[in-house]
Order: structure tokens, then C-alpha cells, then sequence
């Protein structure tokens, strides 16, 4: 597997996927796309980058524990619902932030937040099992 | 349209219960991967199956103006994939770690919880 | 949305009144837990921190749930849809005294594991996650509990089984992935069985709300039950499985007994229980007229897990399988109040529940402790407990007293009840196998009372004399309140819902008739037109 062309060609293709990852969690309000889906992109990107370089050097480059990243983005996804509650409405009722940035309509929401979260705990619970996976490999 | 997506349900399910009978760890997770997606193009046909036509509601309208796809099924076909996908993963895994641990994967073979040389309890002092 | 120029009434499908910020207890389980295991999962590494934390959310459930309890018995039944949706567009959470109830035992008994496995769950257990997975386990069991949309319930399903599995290989020994393996394979199917005839139910009615389709199927009189009684027994199958009813069951004594202890603990409170409870809601409150098709079935798994379970305990010598046979016993019980379907029999059943809940957690830590002081599991090797320790010994007799159906602690009065609902209902077979598995069950429980604590030592010690040297390393360990405490708590239950049964009584009996007469279920959730 390790072939050079390969160790070459591998960091850019993981960075290269992870950008596509987050444009993709990001269209999927309104197109095909969203945090599972943009998730799996990551995540298939560590395993990717893994593979090629190993796995010591993917859990250095993330610098968190992926479970952490998982547990974070549950933290992340939950609080998402939470905000209705100042506005007397029911858990999970979306919240919207619709504003112009030089002309540009950019609309935060907490539906948006809610998916980085669900990104977060797909990137971190199946990169957890995929490096678990490339570890016993190695041994 | 709606029978032949039936027969093929039919079909999954049968090659899903075949596989779950073997006594192969591995052949039991691959039915049960097959039965996940029985499963979901069943709930998917349970929605009823139209062509093509976006469940989109014009703006001065409170019901679509056509008979449109049940954009429902999809949503639960996706949450059930998802969970799916997750529960495959973790048990292909966990046979993995189970194989290595327990050197087979045939599940007559996984005695340890269960060892065959069980004793009765003791009958008196 | 942005963009828009007409302008739409929203009334139509959302909700436009203030939601009181009261209602919000609705959803307060779930979220305090997903929060707390969350919190927990991102501070693996601290695991002196883990424990006070995560003790610290269970405390703050039970705290809500009781909130919860008490709000549902002041202002009746409570709705909450998410995202402001009127039902049965949204998911809805739907709160009956039944729910409430179960949930804040359930959530009192996993403050009380929280507490026990801080004592007996070492670093590796905490940073392999005990603490995030036992949470997010019960941000499942309270959420099955408390929603009231029936794909709704088969995620909270997945919730609690995909932190079991999490818990059950905590510390990945080869007996652990034996046991994991059957545990997952099996459940996982199971919980393919409740999609299946979730989205047969779709087909059949075109909504998952579950007060929306007990409506439907209400209005159907009789004209579709075939149809409906497929997809009731699927259903039945994949509640069996989950709760290991008779032919169904073998997943439990295969594994319950592999993971630490305390978590067998949890699992034999707890998740055969929400089995069950899904058992009622949905034969009980959505097909009851499926449930009256199929009550003789139901009678006979009943008898069936009954008899397996009281049997199998009797041929065990290793105490937690023992324990996993009595845990299934309890289940025929519960599954005699459900085939009878009476409000006597399912307060019967739900009282059950709430005992089997308290009492099985307790003897699977009483297990536990039995290894601390005898240094074994097994019948043979143990013996001699009483002289090492007389107080822990008479907490076992009250629970084997418990769990076997006698006087006067709690499993005496749920036991009465259903007896009396099946007299009533003229199957006195039904009641004889009762009767007859809670003798068993105490032959099993006072063979282990009197091998494991009465007699003076290990097999081979002389009738009368006191077994010298045996295994005390563990005595260390056994100083400090947490093992006491939750034990002390579970068994101080068990003797009051023994003694003052009403409180438990009333709230089983209108848990009960808000399942079996579910009006009030339906105008919580569709208005006063309902």
C-alpha cells in the first residue's frame, strides 16, 4: 500500500478532501449534502491519510482524541436545540440569523449548527473505529 | 412498479435470513448488513413509490398542487441507513477483535462465556 | 426564510402560543444526559474527574425526573412536539404517568450505578468511557420512555443499544467480546424487527405518531386485522427479543454476566425493562384490539419465560447467570399483565416493572460484592459470607426475599396483583405459573442464600465448622460508602415499597388506565377535538 506515489500524493488528497468535506456540510441546508455525508468525507480523508503515512501521524495531526471530537459535537448538536428556549418555543424550533455582509446574504442558523455538530460526531466516531482498524493492521 | 420492488424486498430478505443462519460470524454480519437494506426499501416502498416529482409546495399554497413524492420514508430510510451503517461498523469490528481474541469465528465454536464442561450446582454441603 | 413574499399563516402547522418554559421538563432527561455523557466523553483522559461528574448529571436526572413526576400528576399528561410542528407533523414527546414513573426509577437506579461504579469501575473502565456510555445509555431508556412517536422510539432504541455495546466490552476481555458478540448480533436484529413493522404501520396508517395511529386504528373497527395482527407480531418479536421473553431469551444468560459488574447491574435493571414498557405502549395503548387477538400467544410466552427463567436458575452455580435466569422470570410476569391487558393487570405489570428495576440492580451489585468478600461467583467456591459479614447478608435475604415474591417486600404486592388479574380473567394457568415460578425462584435465591452465606465455607469445609482461610484481599476495597450507599438505597426501596405500598400502587394503577382508556393520552396531543 505504501507505495511513494502513493506517501506523495496522500497529505494533499486528504487536505484537498476534508475542504470538500466542509462545503459540503455546508450546502446541505438547501442542496444534497450535510454533516453526515460531509462527515463521512472526513473521515474516509484521516483513514486515507492513515493509511499512507500511518496512523501516529493522523492522531497528531487531529491533536484531539477523535471520541473527544465525537463527544463535542453531541455537546455541540444539543445545545443547537436548546436556544428555542429563549423564545418560548419548543426544543429544537430553528433560530435564524439572516444579516448582509457587503452585499452578501449570509444566514446563520441554529439547524446550521446543529449539523457542524452531527459533522463533528460522524468525523469522530467512524475515524475512531477506522484508525482503530488501521492500528491492528500494523501491529 | 410497486410488485417488482416487492419481489426484490422478497429477495433480500430471503438471501438475509440464509445468511444469518450460518454459523460464519462473518456471513451473519453480511446478512445482516443485507437485512438493513431490505428493511429500508421496505419502509421506502411503504411510502408508496411515484416518479420523480419533488414535494415542494408553491409559495400561495398550503398543500402541493400535484401528487408529489412522501418526502417522509426518506428521511426515516436515512435515519435507519445511518444507524445502520454505525451498528455494521461496530460489529464488524467487534467480530474482528473477537476473532483475534478468541482464534474463531464460528459461533458454535465461542464457548467461553458459556464453557460446555458447566457444572450443576452443588446438590448439599 | 429569506426570500419570501407571501405571506404564509404558519397557524396551520406550527405552534404559535408560548410554550411555558415548565414543559421543557419534557425533554430535560434526554438533554442532561446527552450533555453530561457528552462533557464526559470530551474529559476521558481526567478520570478522577469523570466520576464526580457524571454522578453530578445522574443526580441532576433524577432531580428532573422527579420534577417531570410531579408535573405530570399536577397538570395531566403533557405534549411537547419539536421544532414548534402541531402533531402529528413533529416528533412528539408525550408524558403519562406511566412514563414518568419508570423513567425516574430508572433514572434513580442509575444514580445509584453511577455511585457503585465509581468504586468498582478502575481508570481503564473510566477512560474507556463508563461514565459517557452509562449517560448516553440513559438518554435512551428516558427517551423510550417519554416519546410519544413510535420511530422516535426505535432511535432511542438504537441510543441504549449502541452505548450497551459500549459499555459491554469496557475493558475488552475475551469473555466480554464472547458475550458482545451474541449480545450485539442478536439485539441488532431485534431492533431490525421493530423497523420492520414500524414501517409496515407507516404503510397501514400513513403516520408514526403514536396517538395519531391509536386513533386510526380505533376507527378501522375490525376491518383490517389481519393486517394489523402481522404487524403486531412482529412487533411482539422484536419486544421479546429485546426483553428476552421465552423462546427469544438466550441472548441474556449468554451475556449479561460477562461485562464488570455494575454494568450487569444496569442492563438487568434496566434495558429488558424498556422492552417491556414498549411491550404496553404499544399493544396496550396503539393495537389493543391486536393485543385481545393475541392474548393467548402472549399467555403462553408467558408461562414459557416463566418456567425458563425460574428452571434455569435453579440449574446455575455461577451467581450472576443465576441471576440473568431470575431476571427473565420476571419478564414472564410483566407478560402475564400484558396478555391479560386488564388496568388491574398492566398496574400489575408496571408495579412489576418498577420492582424487577430496583431489585435486579441490587442483586447484581449484591453479586458483586459477594466477589469482594468471597472472592468468587461461584456457588461452590463461596460460602461463609454471613460470619465475614451479617449485615450484607440479611441486605441479600431481603432482596432474594424481594425478587422470589414474599412478604413483605416489594415484589409481593405486584405479584398479588397479577395473580388476582389473571383469576379475573379466568386463566388460572396463567396465575398458577406465577405462583409456581416465584417458588422456584426461591428455591434458586435461598440455595444461594444458604450456600453463599450459611453454611461456613467454601465446598469441602466440615457441616459446623468455620472456614479458616479464605479470600479477603478484596475487604480494602469495601471500606468506603460507595458501595454501600446505592446498595443501602435499592434494598431501603425495595423494604419501603414493601411496606407503604400505596404511593406506588396509585401510580402504577393510573399509569396504567391512561394506557388501557387513552383519551386523555390523545387530547394531550391533538386538543380537546381528540
Amino acid at each position: 500500500m505504501r507505495t511513494i506515489i502513493f506517501r506523495t500524493i496522500a497529505p494533499y488528497l486528504s487536505a484537498l478532501m476534508v475542504l470538500f468535506s466542509i462545503f459540503v456540510l455546508l450546502r446541505g441546508h438547501n442542496e444534497p449534502g450535510g454533516g453526515f455525508i460531509g462527515g463521512l468525507i472526513a473521515a474516509s480523508a484521516f483513514a486515507i491519510f492513515g493509511i499512507a503515512c500511518g496512523v501516529a501521524s493522523v492522531r497528531r495531526a487531529i491533536y484531539f482524541h477523535p471520541m473527544a471530537v465525537a463527544g463535542f459535537g453531541l455537546f455541540m448538536a444539543a445545545l443547537a436545540g436548546v436556544l428555542s428556549i429563549f423564545k418560548g418555543q419548543t426544543f429544537m424550533t430553528s433560530q435564524w440569523l439572516i444579516f448582509d455582509f457587503f452585499g452578501v446574504e449570509i444566514a446563520l442558523s441554529t439547524p446550521m449548527v446543529f449539523d457542524i455538530g452531527v459533522y463533528l460526531v460522524v468525523v469522530g466516531a467512524i475515524g475512531s473505529i477506522a484508525l482503530a482498524l488501521e492500528e491492528r493492521e500494523s501491529d | 412498479m410497486e410488485s417488482g420492488v416487492v419481489i426484490l424486498i422478497g429477495l433480500f430478505f430471503s438471501v438475509a435470513v440464509y445468511l444469518m443462519l450460518s454459523k460464519q460470524l462473518v456471513r451473519m454480519l453480511l446478512g445482516i448488513a443485507i437485512l438493513g437494506n431490505a428493511v429500508n426499501m421496505l419502509i421506502f416502498t411503504n411510502g408508496r413509490l411515484t416518479r420523480e416529482v419533488p414535494p415542494l409546495i408553491p409559495e400561495e399554497l398550503y398543500t402541493p398542487a400535484i401528487q408529489t413524492a412522501n418526502p417522509l420514508p426518506q428521511a426515516l430510510v436515512l435515519t435507519a441507513i445511518v444507524i445502520s451503517f454505525s451498528f455494521f461498523a461496530f460489529l464488524l469490528v467487534l467480530a474482528f477483535r473477537a476473532y483475534q481474541e478468541l482464534g474463531t469465528d464460528g459461533v458454535n465454536t465461542m464457548r467461553v462465556a458459556e464453557p460446555e464442561d458447566d457444572q450443576t450446582p452443588p446438590q448439599g454441603y | 426564510m429569506a426570500g419570501s413574499s407571501v405571506t404564509v399563516d404558519l397557524s396551520q402547522a406550527m405552534i404559535t402560543a408560548h410554550v411555558a418554559a415548565a414543559d421543557w421538563l419534557v425533554v430535560a432527561p434526554s438533554l442532561i444526559t446527552i450533555l453530561g455523557g457528552s462533557l464526559c466523553l470530551m474529559l476521558r483522559k481526567h478520570t478522577s474527574l469523570q466520576p464526580k461528574l457524571g454522578n453530578a448529571f445522574l443526580g441532576l436526572l433524577v432531580l428532573a425526573n422527579l420534577a417531570l413526576l410531579a408535573r405530570v400528576l399536577d397538570h395531566g399528561i403533557i405534549t411537547m412536539v419539536m421544532g414548534n410542528w402541531l402533531p402529528p407533523f413533529g416528533i412528539a414527546f408525550t408524558v403519562d404517568t406511566l412514563g414518568a414513573t419508570l423513567s425516574l426509577i430508572a433514572s434513580i437506579v442509575a444514580f445509584c450505578a453511577g455511585i457503585f461504579g465509581s468504586a468498582t469501575v478502575d481508570a481503564t473502565g473510566r477512560r474507556y468511557g463508563f461514565y459517557p456510555f452509562l449517560l448516553l445509555l440513559m438518554t435512551g431508556v428516558c427517551g423510550a420512555f417519554l416519546t410519544g412517536d413510535i420511530f422516535n422510539l426505535y432511535v432511542w432504541f438504537e441510543v441504549l443499544l449502541i452505548s450497551s455495546y459500549g459499555l459491554l466490552i469496557l475493558g475488552n476481555d475475551r469473555i466480554q467480546l464472547d458475550g458482545a458478540v451474541k449480545y450485539g448480533v442478536l439485539n441488532l436484529i431485534g431492533t431490525n424487527l421493530f423497523l420492520i413493522a414500524t414501517g409496515l404501520l407507516y404503510g397501514i396508517f400513513g403516520t408514526l405518531n403514536m396517538a395519531d395511529i391509536a386513533m386510526k386504528a380505533a376507527a378501522l373497527e375490525g376491518a383490517a386485522t389481519g393486517t394489523l395482527a402481522t404487524v403486531a407480531a412482529l412487533y411482539f418479536l422484536a419486544f421479546a427479543m429485546k426483553a428476552a421473553a421465552f423462546p427469544v431469551n438466550f441472548w441474556l444468560p449468554a451475556s449479561y454476566h460477562t461485562p464488570n459488574v455494575v454494568v450487569s447491574a444496569v442492563f438487568a435493571g434496566l434495558l429488558t425493562k424498556v422492552g417491556v414498557y414498549a411491550l404496553i405502549r404499544v399493544f396496550v395503548l396503539i393495537l389493543p384490539e391486536s393485543r385481545a387477538y393475541m392474548a393467548d400467544v402472549i399467555a403462553l410466552v408467558a408461562i414459557a419465560t416463566l418456567m425458563t427463567g425460574a428452571i434455569g436458575a435453579l440449574a446455575q452455580s455461577e451467581v450472576r447467570r443465576l441471576l440473568g435466569y431470575v431476571v427473565i422470570a420476571g419478564i414472564g410476569a410483566m407478560l402475564a399483565g400484558v396478555a391479560v391487558g386488564s388496568t388491574l393487570a398492566v398496574s400489575g405489570a408496571v408495579f412489576y416493572a418498577v420492582h424487577s428495576i430496583i431489585v435486579m440492580t441490587a442483586l447484581y451489585m449484591a453479586a458483586g460484592v459477594m466477589k469482594l468478600i468471597g472472592g468468587s461467583y461461584d456457588l461452590r467456591k463461596l460460602g461463609g459470607l454471613y460470619n465475614k459479614n451479617a449485615a450484607f447478608a440479611a441486605v441479600f435475604l431481603v432482596l432474594a426475599f424481594a425478587v422470589s415474591g414474599l412478604p413483605p417486600f416489594s415484589g409481593f404486592w405486584p405479584k398479588i396483583i397479577l395473580v388476582d388479574a389473571a383469576f379475573a380473567d379466568g386463566r388460572a394457568w396463567l396465575a398458577a405459573a406465577i405462583l409456581l415460578s416465584g417458588f422456584l425462584t426461591t428455591l434458586a435465591m435461598g440455595r444461594v442464600w444458604i450456600f453463599a452465606f450459611w453454611r461456613g465455607g467454601p465446598e469441602g469445609t466440615p457441616d459446623g465448622e468455620l472456614a479458616t482461610a479464605t479470600a479477603t484481599e478484596g475487604s480494602a476495597s469495601l471500606a468506603g460508602g460507595a458501595i454501600w450507599v446505592p446498595l443501602g438505597i435499592l434494598t431501603a426501596l425495595v423494604i419501603y415499597f414493601g411496606l407503604q405500598p400505596e404511593w406506588m400502587l396509585e401510580l402504577s394503577t393510573q399509569g396504567a388506565s391512561g394506557v388501557v382508556e387513552p383519551l386523555g393520552y390523545l387530547r394531550s396531543v391533538f386538543g380537546e377535538q381528540g
